[in-house]
């Protein structure tokens, strides 16, 4: 993990977002990268990544043929007028509420990154005391693997 | 067995003979069972020293160099040596001792985070935290320094590791999932190379350090000779094909021939071996908007299309793949070319013009004339390293070693120490600089304690030479350059029971060259040289 964090700084390679976490075999850790950059920058990261020897293998994933997920956790302030609309927008974006008390609430959305930023947008005027977002992870449609 | 036994067991099975290190605290249980082991310690005078002579060693050999170091200082002094061998693909394994697995991360005595520090120049690097998993590491640790791209591999091991029972089988394999080089070119690439080749009227190839590394320099010239094809190298590349090959032209770069940046500049197919086009050797890369066809070999596909972009790729060992396209190729008519190639020849402008001492260019002339033809020439860095890049001449043997990539002042005694340590048949010169002597001459320690035999030229023009062209170039006034308080150098070489001669002139080198490899000891001569002449 800082191997891969610290190629992609020293090189100046710019990263939109990174996500790490367990696979189906628990030696074995997958990271979705997400970086917005030239072909050629994009081919060189694929190449030096390559090079390090705890890299297994890079994908790179198509939008077409690939399915994204980013969450949030978004702690949004309540007051007796904005209740109702809160719960209502949330609905729409499937999101969650996890969390209540009478000052604020903690809400969950799942999606791509614009739905996320769509929901973000919405619910700005309410005002955002906090906000997480895990960065993007993907994975490959049926069996292209 | 004790894992200590065990390390140093491993070394042995991977043929080691010889470790250059420096003890401390944290791998006295190593350096215990390093004593009763028939495994030569070479005790060095500072740590990076034992990387550099681990450099030179590999490089002399063909072997993967071994050195050990103490955590904290011993490790920190290692970085340089460490990125060093990084960025001129050199195989060492470094092992460093680390403190106490339960205090790392506490700020203890002497500990480092030596992993952290040498992440983005190590090829690979590994903390040990199960005794138990000590050889499958150090298999896997030469494997990876030494095939595909060669580069240097860390192993941190903490005191308590080394002193811990474990049960000692050394495995036969390795499966490393991350890491299987492609050795074996597309032979498709191969073909449109070939066919490429055939195909151009102003062919030109250049030879990298690769060449030297993947042992492919006879593969090279056949490819050269039946094609006719004329060739320049990179500064990493020297050693690769001998002076005398009627297409040698010469070095290409910033501090290169002028002609041999001209024909690559003008070339219409360029075939770039083992060389990853570093901004010292093609500084500017607008030279190619011609639309030369270039062909790019080479192991690390990283590099391909890194600095210059390639049409026509072939990742792969560049022995196997030279030696398939020699057999494809055929001898065409490059004699106008290399005749206008050669027609843009110059002097090198300032090699000649000095007032007084000696003049560099002549020094290696005569030196070129006298040493076997098996010599090993180590050049430190600075106006020294390009005097000797460019008028050393390689017949024979020869080899030439310089700290290309990082341009590691105090480089040339170290590696010469570590040559003569892996060639104690041949003769081995290192050159060097009033201010590069001085970044590692306690290494004279060494070579006493070691008897070895080298012979140093060093060019004398009391400064930083090379910075001092630098400022000049810039139009900048001088400062900070100056070596005003040298010591006597002779007395030096004296004081550690050693000879030298400082000479003034051509003539007086010639007899002092004599002298010295008539010599039984290590000598220096020490030449007196303009302090305003330039490499340019
Ligand atoms: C460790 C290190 N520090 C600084 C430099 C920058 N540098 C490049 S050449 C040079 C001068 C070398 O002086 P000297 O060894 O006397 O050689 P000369 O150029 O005079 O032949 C310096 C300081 C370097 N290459 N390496
Ligand atoms: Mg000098």
């Amino acid at each position: 993990m800082s191997k891969i964090s610290g190629l992609f700084a020293r090189r100046g390679y710019n990263i939109d977002s990174l996500t790490v976490g367990e696979t189906e075999d628990p030696h074995i850790s997958r990271m979705t990268i997400v970086v917005k950059d030239d072909e050629s920058i994009v081919e060189q990261i694929n190449k030096q990544l390559n090079k390090l020897i705890d890299v297994i293998k890079i994908i790179e994933l198509s939008e077409q043929r690939s399915v994204f997920r980013e969450l949030a956790l978004i702690k949004i302030s309540l007051n007796q007028s904005n209740r109702s609309v809160i719960t209502e927008t949330v609905n729409i974006f499937r999101g969650n509420i996890i969390d209540v008390d009478n000052k604020s609430i903690i809400v969950e959305v799942t999606g791509s990154n614009d739905k996320i930023t769509a929901f973000i947008e919405l619910v700005k005027p309410y005002g955002i005391k906090e906000m997480v977002r895990t960065g993007l992870t993907a994975l490959e449609r049926g069996n292209s693997k | 067995m004790r894992a200590a036994e065990g390390i140093i067991k491993c070394l042995q099975e991977e043929g080691v003979e010889v470790v250059f290190g420096y003890p401390g605290g944290a791998v006295l249980p190593i350096y215990e069972s390093l004593r009763q082991s028939g495994i030569r310690h070479v005790l060095t005078r500072h740590e990076q020293a034992a990387g550099h002579s681990a450099s030179g060693y590999a490089r002399a050999t063909g072997k993967t160099g071994v050195c050990i170091v103490t955590s904290g200082p011993g490790a920190t002094n290692l970085i340089t040596a460490i990125a060093n061998s990084y960025m001129d693909s050199t195989p060492i394994v470094a092992i460093t001792g680390q403190v106490r697995s339960g205090l790392i991360g506490k700020d203890v005595f002497q500990e480092a985070d030596i992993i952290g520090s040498t992440a983005s120049f190590t090829k690979h690097s590994y903390l040990i935290k199960d005794a138990e998993e000590i050889p499958r590491i150090i298999k896997e640790a030469f494997h990876i320094a030494s095939t595909g791209r060669p580069g240097p591999v860390l192993i941190d091991i903490p005191v308590d590791i080394q002193s811990k029972e474990i049960a000692f089988k050394y495995p036969e394999e390795i499966n490393i999932r991350g890491y299987k080089p492609n050795i074996n070119g597309h032979k498709l690439q191969i073909k449109k190379a070939v066919e490429a080749i055939k195909n151009s009227k102003k062919p030109l190839i250049c030879l990298g350090g690769g060449v030297i590394s993947a042992k492919a320099e006879r593969e090279a010239d056949e490819l050269i000779e039946k094609g006719g094809i004329p060739v320049v190298h990179t500064l990493m590349g020297k050693g690769s094909i001998k002076d005398k090959s009627p297409y040698y032209l010469g070095l290409i770069g910033s501090h290169g021939n002028y002609h041999c940046n001209r024909a690559l500049a003008n070339a219409d197919v360029l075939i770039l071996i083992g060389t990853r086009v570093g901004d010292r050797a093609i500084r500017d890369q607008s030279l190619f908007s011609h639309g030369a066809t270039i062909i790019h070999i080479d192991i690390d596909p990283a590099e391909i299309g890194k600095n210059l972009s390639s049409m026509i790729p072939v990742v792969g060992d560049a022995k196997n793949i030279l030696d398939q396209m020699a057999k494809d190729m055929e001898s065409l008519d490059t004699q106008a070319w290399i005749r206008e190639i050669n027609s843009w020849k110059r002097e090198r402008n300032n090699d000649s013009k000095h007032s007084i001492g000696v003049e560099p260019k002549a020094v290696l002339d005569i030196l070129s004339r006298k040493v076997d033809m098996n010599a090993v020439l180590t050049a430190d860095v600075g106006q020294n390293q390009i005097w000797a890049a460019h008028n050393f001449i390689i017949d024979g043997e020869r080899k030439f070693f310089t700290s290309g990539g990082l341009g590691t002042m105090g480089y040339a005694i170290p590696s010469a120490i570590g040559a003569k340590i892996g060639m104690p048949d041949r003769q081995i010169i290192a050159v060097m600089g009033d201010g590069s002597f001085q970044m590692s001459f306690s290494e004279l320690g060494t070579l006493i304690q070691e008897n070895l035999k080298i012979l140093f030229l060093m060019f004398n023009n009391r400064r930083l030479g090379m910075v001092r062209e630098l400022q000049t170039n810039a139009h900048w006034d001088t400062f900070g350059i100056e070596l005003s308080h040298n010591p006597d150098f002779i007395k030096i070489f004296e004081a550690y029971g050693l000879q030298g001669t400082r000479v003034e002139s051509n003539d007086e080198f010639k007899n002092a060259l004599d002298k010295a490899l008539t010599s039984d000891k290590s000598f220096i001569i020490e030449c007196i040289i303009d302090p305003n002449l330039s490499t340019l």
